[in-house]
């Protein structure tokens, strides 16, 4: 047969570029094909730790985001009605001039009259060093409206949390049981570890609503009612501690559980530790039966001690934990109407984790010693592990049900153990290890210490001598006493109301705050555009950073272009969110693998730019030129203290600790945009208590000294905020929060129900609302890509069968959803495999017409819909003449997910509803065809 | 399946057209000089119209030539064939009809031979595919045949054999309806053998793109059922009944007009269901069918 | 040459995993970056910022729900692509000789210099698996990325499908299926792997991996003994509690 010859072996690329993926945080190794200077092709980069090859689908369409038509082009000065999209071009010296006289005189008289804000920023210790420099308390990034929860509940449980700061131990664990994730941050990770581990008969369990992705490849599924977690879990903790299946040796030595609690009901120290001279908790020796501090060489901590002093009885940490969850109250056959979890699951699969943990517990023959000086011959692991994220998280009870899961993966012994879950450095990091929050403005001078941090009572709150709020988004009031990440949904709202005080301008950096990342989209365009009695904007004025086309340009009266991720240097550092793994310490970098063909230029060296001419400290030298050339300049010659900087590989005299090498950026490019260093096996788990690991971080500078640390299961800086609410101290809460605080911040996880539910009715708002991040697409900018948004152009509401019978529906109709807040009519389609009180939708896939340099009668824009019209920041007024915060009450983490609507059938309007007036474009609109190849 | 106009041009008229010319090669109507000329030239207008018309459905009609290559296994190819050499031996047949008032009989046997098996050809086109329930089935070649036939005898004037070829087309029309309602059906072509999900019953959750595709562009076509009905109607009506009905009436040559206009209007009718209601396998996995 | 050869050397062909498969769409884009850019035209799309945007794609993910007759409904995600079958009726059917079948490895191409565009190939295969490109007016469809997988210029370790080498879940194979030793073979022999519309009669390459009985957790009487309680109330508890940790190694001496 003579068939057609073909060239199997056609030339690939002229040049392989490799750099950092940036279509979201999970920040892939990819390999840029490069034709004729071009990107051609791009791949994940096989000796990368993060992804070790694979790349999901944004990434590799990211070629349609470095081409994508919305890319704006040059420095943007607003000239109509804020809103309207109407801006002229001018240059980057007019614009930065501009930016100076706006800033120079805040920062000479009012530095605080700043709010800088950045979005999903990945250079967040540089925007926050920035932000510090200019002397503002008003700088956090999006973790307030993120996931605040799951990373404060993890850091003040134990010293971190799933997301970036952790992993399970893909290679050893059996059981893998997941909580309310669709997508997370990890999330090439996620889905190489549920490949490796069903390849290899493991098991995975979904604990969703929702049953699609992740959980759609679970082994099994419960489908639980939305913001009942918290339940679930302690009543699995219940079945595990009335089976004694709890790993008790692990408790005494390496958790606060055999820790005293001072029992006297009268002291103001009821409920806190009892602590030795030096400050340290007290345990009850069990060989001595003596009091002793809990790192004492030696000592055999004592689950079950009781000390009796001056005739009151203490007792520990953990008989107050049994005490509470063998009650009844959480047994299964008491949640399961609550969770819509029937018993007999529940029961399944507490006897499950605790047959995995305890039958199938794994052994790893290495020798390791721990802090108290002790030598273990192996390494015992339950290889049960669990990851969770938003779906617990972004509810106003996220905190504490986030606690539960740490405290039943802590009950059982797994973490840090083989099999189970385990940090990834710079964690294990203590809530003790971490900054206070500073908040101290100085006008002409810098903040007295970084923004963002972790109290450890009433006394590190960011109160004025009156008691109000510091904080533009008042973070860490009694509000939100443990609001480690600000409150960025919080600022546009507390601007416009004045609230604490007035500002004078609004600086952000990537978030689309008039759309899809705001509560209350609608709420929010009107604040931005609001006038006071002058016909002046209220909010007077505003800087915002973009690289693209999005809605939120449209509300800005100057815009600095950014360049795409391809175009610019990045540094993805151990000072911020680090690409480590579990095994090794990791970081990262992007370079500009091609150049920029617009007049645009990187945030951060045009940051570092302002700083310069605002003369701020550290970015300018002795004689007030600008320290830093640029960014890439900056990486590699910023120290934050003496031999840490941005980047700790290939540092002059080694990795971790060392003089800035010049050469840094080169070794990086060499080497594939990264750096690794492997943790040795015998510091590889355990590490808050094995020696080894704490030496290897000193030694890498992860920390300075060795800082081994308790778990704790009972956290006592939530109890100094209670003990505050019952009157004890200085610092004392405004009544009306009083028995809020002391029924939310408990000190051993509690659950309770989401707070929506107290507000809006739920006999007439039934049904839960959600939304999941679609694998393919980011938030808003999946849609400016060409092949992305065939993938999901509209996004229907999924209804269970339950309600799609109910109400009638066929495929093609339309509802009308309803919450207390608002109204939208949008698209229906049927889902069986669904929560039958719940609803759902794809998360940011609605547009505004005119934006992303799309057709106004873009899908997106014309069935599309977002969410977020009807949920709101503040919750509905319940007549106590109060508007409380629609957050949780421990962190201010927005609880976009206690949201609950009710339905009805209407008939199909010619759009979804609500509809906005087209915004006019900065870019014009995308071209119709393409069909090109670089390589012609 | 997506009922392309230039498709059901394409069938409708060739199928006349070849159906004429196997009369004419019949020598039915032996008709000469200007009358065959007339003749001869209504049967390529139809069947080469009906042959140009197809190739508005290529995307590189330039390339046509490339079609003829495949004869061995493609029904189109050995279409091609077939209707070039139907088409080149019915002209010489038609220059000695027309030109010398002759009948070179062999000649327009073999060109009727080769117009029945370019009819057949381009019937098994559609009957070999089985990704087509509905036409994949030996009533497929018979209706077009029948068709085809019934059509040629009618164009040719041929009314005592049109009439009773009509009524036979309409039969194989009404029986090929029946069947091909039931042939997804029967196929055993399900969601469940496409995905090979087993344990319950198989729903399409969400389609791969939001947007449309060329696939279903063009083998997804939903015909709304009392659409159908009322368009198979027509087509019986129009495509068999009237003519049927108008031939049985004295002869008049405006009322043969008529029937053949009916007939043709008819039969567009028929082809435009034989595409639309054709379901593709491929709508199973868009849930659609 | 659109006779199909008596038979192939190898047996080319992917291997799915619908256990695994987490529908991430990660195939579908790597398979259109590497095709736009390689073997033949490059995949359009049109009106691609517009009111209907609308591209060829070699590989679609779908996804299925199955609702069992008891209990609760499941997701399926399901990738497709062409499945290279050994009796291809698109290979037949082509008129031009465009569509062949490589007789060295199975590979079902379009040689797209001969493609007159005329979409029968696409009507021919029941698996959706053909797609005319609307800008270039020939027939697309999945190479098994014949200019990867032999490819010199590549590292030996990427000599795989582009869709293969980024799924991020593990759930493509590639392989030859028809060595029955080949790793492909032997997982769809442990699987039960299962061909797609067997009765079209195509014997598709391709092979399905079932999902895996899900929901199993009920079968709650096995577990039962996991779960004894060690006690009856706080007080019996903290006797329990005694004992256990007396027994802990380095408990009680
Ligand atoms: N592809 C992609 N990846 C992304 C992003 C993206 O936009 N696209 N965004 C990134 C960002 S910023 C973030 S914060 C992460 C978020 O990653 P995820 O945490 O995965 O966030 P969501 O997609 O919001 O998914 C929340 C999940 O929780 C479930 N859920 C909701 N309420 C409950 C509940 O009460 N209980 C339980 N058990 N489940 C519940 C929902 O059904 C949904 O599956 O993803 C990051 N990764
Ligand atoms: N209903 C509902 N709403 C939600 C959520 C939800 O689950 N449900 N999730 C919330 C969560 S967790 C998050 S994190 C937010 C996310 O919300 P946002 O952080 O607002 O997310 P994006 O839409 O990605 O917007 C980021 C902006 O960054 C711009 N951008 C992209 N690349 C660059 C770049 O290189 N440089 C610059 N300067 N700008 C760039 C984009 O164009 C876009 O305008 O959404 C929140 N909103
Ligand atoms: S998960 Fe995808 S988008 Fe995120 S960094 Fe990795 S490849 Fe890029
Ligand atoms: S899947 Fe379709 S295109 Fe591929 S070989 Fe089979 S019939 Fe042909
Ligand atoms: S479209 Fe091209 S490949 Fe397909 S049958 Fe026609 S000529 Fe052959
Ligand atoms: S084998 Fe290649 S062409 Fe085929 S689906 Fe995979 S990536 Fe696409
Ligand atoms: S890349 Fe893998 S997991 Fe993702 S859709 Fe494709 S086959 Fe499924
Ligand atoms: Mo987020």
């Amino acid at each position: 047969m003579n068939q057609p010859r073909i060239d199997t072996s056609p030339k690939v690329s002229d040049e392989v570029r490799r750099t950092t993926c940036y279509m979201c945080a999970c920040r892939c190794g990819i390999n840029v094909h490069m034709k004729d200077g071009r990107v051609a092709y791009i791949e994940g980069n096989r000796d990368h730790p993060v992804n070790k090859g694979v790349l999901c689908a944004k990434g590799s369409a990211g070629i349609m985001q470095v081409n994508a038509p919305s890319r704006l082009r040059a420095p943007l000065k607003r000239v109509g009605p804020r809103g309207s999209g109407a801006f002229e071009e001018i240059s980057w010296d007019e614009a930065l001039d501009l930016a100076v006289s706006w800033l120079k005189p805040i920062r000479d008289t009012a530095p605080e009259k700043l709010a800088f804000f950045t979005g999903r920023d990945q250079s967040q210790s540089f925007t926050g060093w920035w932000a510090q420099q200019f002397g503002t308390p008003n700088f956090a990034a999006h973790g307030g409206f993120c996931s605040v929860n799951m990373a404060a509940a993890g850091i003040y449980t134990m010293g971190g949390a799933f997301w970036e700061f952790g992993q399970p131990d893909w290679d050893h664990t059996k059981l893998f049981i997941l909580f309310g994730v669709a997508e997370d941050h990890d999330s090439n990770p996620i889905k190489m570890g549920i490949g490796e581990i069903k390849a290899r008969g493991a098991r995975v369990v979904g604990v969703n609503p929702i049953r699609s992705g992740y959980n759609a490849v679970a082994d099994d599924w419960l489908g639980i009612t939305p913001g009942t977690d918290g339940l679930l879990i302690l009543s699995l903790v219940h079945l595990l501690l009335k089976a004694g299946k709890v790993d008790l040796d692990y408790l005494a030595r390496f958790t606060n559980a055999p820790v005293l609690v001072n029992g006297d009901p009268k002291s103001p120290e009821h409920g806190l530790f009892l602590r030795d001279d030096d400050g340290k908790e007290l345990v009850m020796d069990r060989a001595s039966g003596k009091l002793a501090p809990f790192d004492q060489p030696g000592v055999r901590p004592d689950l079950a001690a009781r000390h009796r002093r001056a005739g009151i009885t203490h007792r520990t940490v953990f008989q107050h934990m049994a005490e509470r969850y063998l009650d009844d109250r959480y047994a299964p056959e008491a949640v399961a109407g609550e969770t819509g979890i029937p018993a007999k699951k529940i029961r399944a699969l507490a006897a499950e984790i605790a047959r995995v943990a305890f039958d199938e517990a794994i052994t790893l023959e290495r020798e390791w010693t721990d802090f108290r000086g002790e030598t273990h011959k192996v390494m015992t692991g339950r290889p049960v592990s669990f990851h969770a994220m938003r779906g617990i998280s972004a509810h106003s009870n996220g905190f504490q049900t986030a606690r539960a899961l740490h405290v039943l993966q802590i009950l059982l012994g797994s973490v840090e153990t083989p099999g189970g879950f385990r940090f990834k450095p710079p964690y294990p990091k203590p809530a003790t290890a971490h900054p206070k929050p500073h908040c101290k403005a100085t006008p002409g001078a810098p903040l007295d210490g970084p923004h963002l941090g972790y109290v450890q009572g009433p006394d590190d709150l960011c109160l004025t001598a009156d008691g109000s709020p510091v904080r533009i988004d008042k973070a860490y009031t009694w509000e939100n006493p443990m609001s480690a990440h600000g409150l960025m949904h919080m600022v546009i709202s507390n601007a416009h109301a004045g609230d604490p005080y007035r500002i004078d301008t609004l600086f952000m950096y990537m978030a689309n705050m008039s759309w899809n990342s705001s509560m209350n989209t609608g709420g929010v365009m009107q604040m931005l555009t609001d006038t006071d009695d002058n016909g002046d904007y209220v909010i007077p004025r505003i800087i915002y950073s973009d690289a693209y086309s999005s809605e939120m340009v449209a509300y800005a009266d100057l815009i600095l272009p950014d360049t795409t991720y391809l175009e610019r240097h990045d540094c993805i550092s151990l000072l911020d969110r680090p690409i480590c793994e579990a095994d090794a310490a990791a970081d990262a970098i992007r370079w500009p693998v091609v150049q920029p063909d617009r007049d645009v230029r990187g945030f951060q060296s045009v940051l570092l730019d302002l700083g310069a001419r605002l003369g701020l400290p550290g970015m300018v030298d002795e004689g007030g030129a600008a320290k830093y050339a640029d960014y890439a300049d900056y990486i590699v010659n910023h120290e934050r203290k003496p031999g840490i900087g941005p980047l700790a590989g290939w540092r002059t005299g080694g990795d971790g600790r060392g003089a800035p090498n010049p050469r840094q950026i080169d070794r990086y490019i060499e080497n594939g945009g990264f750096w690794v260093s492997h943790i040795p096996d015998a510091a590889a788990y355990y590490k808050p208590w094995n020696a080894a690991y704490q030496d290897w971080a000193v030694k890498l500078g992860l920390f300075d000294s060795p800082q081994p640390y308790l778990f704790q299961l009972y956290v006592e800086p939530l109890r100094r905020f209670q003990l505050a609410a019952e009157g004890h101290g200085e610092r004392q809460p405004p009544e009306h929060l009083r028995e809020r605080i002391k029924a939310t911040l408990d000190p051993l996880p509690i659950w309770y129900a989401p707070f929506e539910d107290g507000h809006a009715d739920p006999v007439e708002y039934p049904i839960h609302a959600l939304t999941q991040r679609p694998m393919a697409m980011y938030h808003s900018w999946g849609t400016q890509n060409a092949w992305l948004r065939q993938l999901h152009g509209v996004n229907p509401l999924y209804l269970p069968t339950k309600l799609w019978q109910a109400h009638g529906f066929a495929d093609g109709d339309w509802a009308q959803v309803s919450s207390v807040h608002g109204t939208i009519t949008v698209p229906v389609a049927h889902m069986a495999a669904l929560n039958e009180n719940t609803v759902w939708t794809w998360n940011a896939i609605g547009k505004r017409k005119g934006a992303w340099a799309l057709d106004e009668n873009a899908p997106e824009a014309r069935k599309g819909f977002l969410l977020n019209h009807l949920i709101h920041e503040l919750l509905p007024a319940r007549g106590d003449g109060l508007r409380w915060s629609n957050s949780d009450p421990v962190t201010g983490q927005a609880a976009w997910f206690d949201l609950r609507v009710k339905i009805e059938k209407v008939p199909p309007p010619d759009r979804s509803q609500p509809a906005y007036p087209p915004i006019k474009s900065p870019v014009g609109q995308g071209p119709g065809t393409l069909a090109w190849k670089v390589g012609e | 399946m997506h009922p392309a106009p230039s498709i059901i041009l394409f069938t409708t008229l060739s199928g006349l057209g070849f159906g004429l010319l196997a009369f004419l090669g019949l020598g039915m109507p032996g008709s000469t000089g200007w009358v065959a000329f007339a003749f001869f030239a209504i049967a390529y207008a139809l069947a080469g119209g009906g042959l140009v018309a197809s190739t508005f459905h290529l995307g590189h009609p330039e390339r046509a030539l490339k079609a003829f290559t495949q004869w061995r296994s493609s029904w189109l190819s050995r279409e091609a064939w077939t209707s070039t050499a139907t088409l080149t031996v019915m002209g010489l047949y038609a220059i000695g009809r027309v030109f010398f008032d002759a009948d070179w009989q062999v000649l327009g046997w073999l060109g009727a031979a080769l117009a029945v098996v370019t009819v057949a050809c381009t019937a098994m086109i559609y009957a070999s595919l089985r990704a087509v329930p509905r036409w994949y089935n030996w009533l497929t070649p018979v209706h077009f045949l029948t068709l085809s036939a019934a059509g040629g005898a009618l164009l040719a004037g041929q009314v005592t054999i049109a009439t009773p070829l009509l009524a036979l087309a309409a039969a194989v029309q009404m029986a090929i309806w029946m069947h091909g309602d039931g042939a997804l059906a029967r196929s055993g072509t399900t969601l469940a053998s496409a995905t090979g999900l087993q344990g319950g019953t198989v729903r399409a959750f969400e389609p791969p793109h939001t947007g449309t595709n060329y696939l279903l562009r063009e083998m997804v076509h939903v015909v709304g059922r009392k659409h159908a009905t009322r368009l198979r109607a027509i087509a019986l009506i129009l495509g068999y009944g009237l003519p049927i009905l108008l031939l049985l009436l004295p002869f008049n040559h405006w009322l043969g007009l008529l029937a053949v206009l009916t007939h043709v209007l008819g039969i567009l009718a028929s082809r435009w269901l034989f595409f639309a209601q054709a379901e593709h396998v491929v709508g199973l996995y868009y849930g659609k069918r | 040459m659109t006779t199909l050869p008596q038979s192939t050397d190898r047996k080319l062909g992917l291997v799915i995993d619908l256990d695994t498969c987490v529908g991430c769409h990660a195939c579908v884009i790597s398979c259109k970056g590497w095709n736009t850019e390689n073997y033949g035209a490059p995949l359009s799309d049109t009106d691609a910022y517009g009111a209907n945007p609308s591209g060829t794609f070699l590989n679609r993910v779908h996804s299925y729900e199955v609702q069992p007759p008891e209990g609760t409904a499941q997701l399926v995600h399901f990738p497709k692509s062409c499945l290279h079958c050994e009796n291809a009726p698109c290979v037949t059917v082509c008129p031009t000789g465009a569509s062949y079948k490589r007789v060295e490895d199975g590979i079902v191409l379009v040689n797209e210099s001969d493609c007159i565009g005329c979409g029968l190939c696409a009507w021919a295969c029941p698996y959706g698996a053909r797609e005319l490109d609307a800008v270039e007016q020939v027939m697309k469809k999945c190479t098994l990325c014949v200019d990867r997988i032999y490819n010199e210029n590549l590292p030996e370790e990427d000599r795989e499908p582009a869709c293969v080498r980024t799924c991020p879940a593990g759930a493509r194979h590639f392989g030859d299926l028809g060595d029955p030793e080949s790793d492909v073979s032997q997982l769809v022999a442990a699987r039960g792997g299962v061909d797609l519309m067997a009765e079209q009669g195509t014997q598709p390459v391709n092979k399905y991996l079932p999902p895996r009985p899900r929901d199993r957790l009920d079968d709650v009487d096995v577990l039962a003994p996991y779960l004894e309680p060690v006690t009856t109330g706080p007080q019996g508890f903290l006797g329990w509690l005694d004992r256990a940790l007396d027994a802990l190694p380095g408990g009680k001496e």
